[in-house]
């Protein structure tokens, strides 16, 4: 199998991911395609990295995980607490910085 | 030049008194008029020191200067505030301080009921301030600010009573007007500083002689123009007649004796101008006589008492000012027609304003007669001024106006005709319209109210008129005996050696024309009034209604002057609006417009963030493969 191919299907995963945010309204959904987005590149880090024969690009990917882990901590305590206040996790319905 | 150390005083004295007058406000309102008659009858009695003084030096040594500080000191531009007092400007200041002392006696009674008196007083010695610092200056810049400061008087005391709209206007039509001519002055004086590098009277005077003929006869013209609007001459004299507004006493001493004589001090203390140019010589004595013969006919045609010596003012000045364009000899009989007129003309405003205090206020010639038998004094007053204005002998006109009709004759050839038949002319004119004054005033039978009382003034009043009529008298007898007058400003005007111009004809000649064209006119004038209808007729002569509205001379202005003004403000208004106005308010429009598009993007939805996030980034991305690629 070539193995460009996974290139094409992490630009797939992460174009899904980034038309996720772009339409969906639901917070917690977004949210699922920033990790589908983000894993996206994660695949395409190890990718070069077997391409290219050395550690680099799996390096990386750790740092992504890591990254997206706290990420998923702030970030879905930010849904729960606007949930709390608006009754809705509809994104739209944050338009303002105030009430 | 004798140096002097109180001059300032003269000035000082009734500034100070002006402006405690005008600060304490109504506190002062008990004492204010004495204060300022005091003020005015010291400075009279400095005057009359200074006139003495002046009179026990000889020759040069009669002027004296005082320097009070250094003014301007610009590179070489040097002007000190500096007085100077020879036997021109001491003749103006004891007229000014004179007649002005007199006029604030008579003001005590005349304006005692007025609430505003202490103002009117305060008002009153500004003027005599101002005035006295035109004529004691030494410099043409020091005489501008007392050219503007009789200015800003004469403003304040037409619309004295600017509780009344006409009245405010009228005082609004006599600053404007003066402005005009005040532009004059003040080309006057830049033209000569251009030329001579000094503005001071012996500066230019020294400097006259070397300068090129076109720009003499440039401050020539700019002098002129300064002296029309100031003394209310051809074509700047429409204000004068509006200028009655004011109180009556304001008439006798700015608008007949002092301020508007200013011009023909402008024009007999610049003489070393005109005597250089024949050119302004010859525009000085146009304006004169066309003023002259222009104030005797409407003069002819007003039923306001106040107007018809307005015009009579008008016209007495054209005769000034004419004497002054004929040269030398011409200077020294402005003055002294200026003096004699200063007491036969207040003499009479104020017998006018005698006449409306007993008539209530009443000015309208048509609703008095028959009021000799009612105010015997102001009669007899009012009666010595008419006899000297027409020029009866021995009467002060007499030997003053025989005099300019004299020297017009003597100008030479076809000028000094037209000159000397004009002046004849108006002579004959001021006898008719001021016998017309006198018949339907004094004589014939009453034609007033049966709510009128006429009544003899008080005492304060007839006092100064009395003072006044024995100064219609004698001044004229006085003044021209031995030629004292024609002596005494001589060293000022450069007049010796003049006297040696053909005589068209012998002065008794001339004496006798003047006198019979005199009769002529009297004679008419009785014949014409026998009869008064207190209504003016309407059925009269186009010449009667011409002379009615001033000879169209506010129309004139109107339509040459104030409506293409006016076109010309709403013009620059409109521009203004639309170019400058509109250039302003079509950038902010801009603004705000792009900005609200730019706006829509700031909508707070999270998701058109991340869209345009990742165009961007999909923009860049393309970006950098073309290039690489």
């Amino acid at each position: 199998m070539d193995i460009s191919n996974y290139l094409f299907l992490s630009a797939i995963l992460f174009t899904i991911g980034a038309v996720g945010v772009v339409v969906r309204r639901n917070a917690i959904v977004v949210f699922m395609c920033i990790e589908l987005m983000l894993n996206a590149t994660n695949l395409a880090f190890v990718t070069f990295a077997r391409i290219n024969g050395n550690l680099d690009g799996q390096v990386a990917s750790f740092f992504t995980m890591v990254v997206a882990a706290c990420e998923v901590v702030v970030g879905l305590a930010i849904i729960v607490t606007m949930f709390r206040s608006r009754r809705s996790a509809s994104v739209d319905d944050a338009s303002l910085l105030k009430r | 030049m004798t140096t002097s150390t109180h001059l300032v005083y003269l000035i000082a004295l009734p500034l100070v008194s002006a402006a405690i007058l005008m600060l304490l406000g109504r506190i002062a309102d008990k004492w204010g008029h004495i204060l300022a008659t005091l003020v005015s009858a010291s400075a009279f009695a400095i005057g009359v020191s200074e006139f003495f003084a002046m009179k026990s030096r000889h020759g040069d040594a009669r002027a004296a200067t005082q320097t009070i500080f250094s003014w301007i000191s610009v590179g070489s531009f040097k002007v000190d505030a500096a007085l100077l007092l020879d036997q021109l400007s001491i003749s103006f200041v004891l007229l000014i301080t004179g007649v002005g002392t007199l006029i604030h006696i008579y003001s005590i009674a005349y304006m005692s009921h007025d609430r505003d008196r202490r103002r009117f007083f305060a008002y009153l010695n500004l003027f005599i301030a101002a005035m006295l610092l035109l004529v004691l200056g030494n410099s043409y810049l020091n005489l501008y600010v007392g050219w503007e400061g009789v200015g800003l008087a004469s403003y304040l005391l037409i619309g004295f009573w600017n509780q009344k709209p006409a009245y405010a206007t009228a005082a609004k039509k006599a600053f404007v007007a003066n402005r005009v001519g005040d532009v004059g002055l003040s080309l006057a004086i830049m033209i000569a500083f251009a030329q001579f590098g000094t503005v001071t009277f012996a500066g230019v005077k020294a400097g006259a002689p070397h300068a090129s003929s076109a720009a003499l006869t440039a401050i020539g013209a700019m002098l002129l123009l300064a002296a029309a609007g100031k003394s209310a001459q051809f074509p700047l004299q429409s204000w004068l007649g509006d200028a009655m507004a004011g109180p009556t006493p304001v008439s006798a001493l700015i608008h007949a004796a002092t301020m508007v004589t200013a011009g023909v001090y402008l024009i007999t203390r610049s003489n070393f101008i005109f005597d250089a140019s024949s050119t302004a010589r010859l525009l000085v004595v146009i304006v004169g006589a066309i003023t002259l013969l222009f104030g005797a006919i409407v003069g002819t045609a007003k039923d306001d008492i106040k107007k018809a010596l307005a015009a009579s003012t008008m016209s007495q000045i054209g005769y000034m000012i004419l004497a002054t364009g004929l040269g030398p000899v011409g200077y020294a009989f402005a003055i002294m027609h200026l003096l004699t007129h200063g007491f036969f003309k207040a003499g009479m405003f104020l017998g006018a304003g005698s006449v409306m205090h007993g008539m209530d206020d009443e000015v309208n010639m048509r609703k008095y007669g028959g009021l000799a038998k009612f105010m015997p004094i102001t009669t007899i007053t009012f009666g010595l001024g008419y006899l000297a204005i027409i020029g009866v002998p021995p009467f002060a006109g007499f030997y003053s106006k025989d005099k300019i009709i004299e020297t017009a004759f003597n100008a030479g050839g076809t000028k000094g005709i037209l000159l000397g038949g004009a002046a004849l002319l108006g002579a004959a004119i001021t006898a008719f319209y001021m016998t017309r004054v006198v018949v339907l005033t004094f004589a014939g039978s009453k034609r007033w109210d049966e709510k009128a009382h006429p009544h003899e003034s008080p005492v304060l009043m007839w006092l100064p008129m009395a003072i006044l009529a024995i100064g219609s008298v004698a001044s004229g007898f006085l003044l021209a005996s031995g030629s004292a007058m024609v002596n005494w400003l001589a060293p000022v005007v450069n007049a010796s050696g003049v006297e040696g111009g053909k005589e068209l004809m012998k002065p008794i000649v001339v004496s006798l024309l003047a006198l019979g064209v005199v009769v002529v006119g009297v004679a008419f004038a009785v014949i014409k009034y026998r009869t008064v209808p207190s209504v003016a007729p309407e059925d009269v002569s186009i010449f009667t209604k011409a002379a009615r509205k001033d000879l169209y001379q506010d129309s004139l202005n109107e339509a040459l002057l104030m409506r293409p003004g006016q076109k010309l403000t709403s013009g620059l208004v409109y521009t203004d609006d639309t170019l400058v106005d509109g250039a302003v308010r079509s950038v902010g429009f801009t603004l705000a417009t792009v900005s609200g598009w730019v706006r829509k993007l700031q909508n707070g939805y999270v998701r058109t963030y991340a869209l345009v996030m990742l165009i961007g980034l999909l923009a860049l991305i393309a970006t950098i493969w073309m290039v690489t690629l």
